[in-house]
């Protein structure tokens, strides 16, 4: 145990820690905090949860937690000023970068003729780009004929994504969860178009009695009623 | 279908084709919006959908890019396989369905695309929160230790030579055209580094060039000359002006510059 920070109460410590997020670039760890402060580690995580969990009245900016560590930013409600001030921000990622990156977070470290593999398409181009915005890195290479370069995510990938770390995203059996439910969705949905279809049939037969007379005579004519 | 033909004004027609990351994500398309059973997939219908779409493709003159022909191939080798009648077996022991490797890679597909809508979402949130950015004021940047202008750094300034100097348009005519051989702008080049003191901005280096290919073949020539060492560069800061200089000493300032 280091020391508790003397005479320096959890007020104290927490406008430090508001202090130091505010010239960070870069998300800070209770631990970094705390060799700056010199207080303890806990006190210095106690006092930033503090400051996550904050009145949003207080203040047009929030700390979030990310990556490992503690982040200032600037509130959601006034992204369309800061965006005027600012400028515009970089693009959004394309579907397949997502896709890419999906693929490797989970299965990392991986190579490329992996992700190719799940996605059924080259996925080289986007690797790269991904290389260059710093979402990925590469891990080495695997001991496999022609020694593919292994890829995983970066601590800017966490960043990007607002996520505390790889825990944050759904595991594997909540993923194929998802998608059998989705599967059983469409199954019943075509159940209730059916219904509806029947139903649409039946009023094309006996129009209901607030329906226009003009419109009642398009709806013979073939036309379902789309005014329902 | 996923074929949206619209009329543009002035350009005729604007084709928009859904854009599909693959086959595997055309596929799963067609299964979600046929409404059918992903686990039971009928494969005669959902192989002459794909077919169909590639033929639109085709007629639109879009290149079909080899993913979708294999799985095109895959499709129809599913198709033929379920049409041709078993071997009588016993019924208890019946042969693995033929469908369910595909239906093992489309659902394996699709958790990574719940996984990349699920990133989508997130990105649209951070997206809306601003943090600091590491970028500072070029002018507190810290200098650039000698040794560091990479080939990188020297095609930025280039473009940003292209971009700035408004180089004129080559006129459509040109009764003599002037040779420009790379060997007499790498002597160009050292002449006017000589008469300027040995030192000239990168900026300053392309003000006379003219045209696009003087600007190209000025700066092949500066390469040549880094190659060569008769000649080196130096950058103050990030982003700040990159300085040609005559070599003084030994000092060896640039990486090599690879052709």
């Amino acid at each position: 145990m280091t020391s508790d920070g003397g005479s320096l109460s959890l007020d104290d410590i927490r406008r430090g820690v508001e202090c130091l997020l505010f010239v960070s670039p870069t998300p800070l760890t209770a631990r970094e905090m705390a060799l700056a402060l010199e207080v303890d580690e806990a006190l210095v995580e106690r006092a930033a949860r503090e400051l996550v969990s904050r009145d949003p009245s207080q203040s047009g900016l929030m700390v979030r937690e990310v990556a490992g560590g503690f982040q200032m930013a600037t509130r959601p409600d006034y992204a369309v000023a800061v965006a005027r001030f600012v400028g515009k921000r970089a693009q959004k990622l394309s579907r397949a970068a997502l896709e890419c990156l999906a693929i490797i977070a989970y299965n990392q470290p991986c190579t490329l003729p992996e992700v190719d593999a799940i996605r059924g398409v080259d996925s080289s181009g986007v690797a790269k780009s991904l290389l260059d915005k710093g979402l990925i890195r590469e891990l080495g290479r695997k001991d496999a004929p022609g020694r593919p370069v292994l890829y995983g995510t970066t601590e800017e990938f966490l960043v990007y994504f607002g996520l505390k770390s790889l825990d944050d995203l759904p595991d594997q059996a909540v993923l194929e969860q998802m998608v059998s439910e989705r599967a059983q969705a469409v199954l019943e949905e075509t159940e209730d178009a059916s219904v509806e279809d029947a139903r649409r049939m039946v009023e094309q037969v006996f129009p209901p009695d607030e329906q226009d007379p003009e419109d009642g005579a398009q709806a013979d004519a073939g036309e379902p009623l789309q005014s329902l | 279908m996923a074929i949206d033909l619209r009329q543009e004004s002035s350009t005729g027609f604007q084709v928009r084709l859904q854009q599909f990351e693959g086959p595997l994500d055309l596929l799963l398309h067609l299964i979600r919006e046929q409404e059918l059973d992903i686990y039971d997939i009928p494969i005669a219908q959902v192989t002459d959908q794909y077919l169909l779409y590639l033929q639109r493709m085709e007629e639109l003159d879009l290149d079909i890019a080899g993913e979708f022909l294999v799985m095109a191939a895959t499709l129809i080798e599913l198709k033929s396989r379920m049409l041709l009648p078993r071997p009588p077996s016993p019924p208890e022991e019946e042969g693995p369905d033929p469908r369910a490797e595909l239906v093992e890679r489309l659902l394996e597909y699709e958790k990574y695309r719940e996984v990349a809508a699920l990133l989508r979402d997130q990105e649209e949130t951070c997206r809306l929160l601003y943090s600091r950015t590491v970028e500072v004021d070029p002018e507190e940047l810290p200098p650039v230790p000698s040794g560091t202008v990479t080939t990188a750094d020297l095609l930025a300034a280039l473009k940003r030579v292209l971009e700035r100097a408004e180089v004129e348009k080559e006129p459509a005519a040109v009764i003599p055209r002037r040779r420009i051989t790379l060997r007499l702008k790498m002597g160009e080049i050292l002449r006017r580094l000589k008469e300027s003191g040995g030192r000239l901005s990168f900026h300053d280096l392309f003000s006379s060039e003219r045209t696009r290919t003087e600007v190209v073949v000025a700066f092949l020539a500066l390469l040549e000359l880094l190659r060569q060492r008769k000649v080196d560069a130096q950058q103050e800061r990030c982003l700040g002006e990159i300085i040609i200089f005559e070599p003084a000493g030994e000092t060896v300032t640039l990486e090599a510059v690879s052709p």
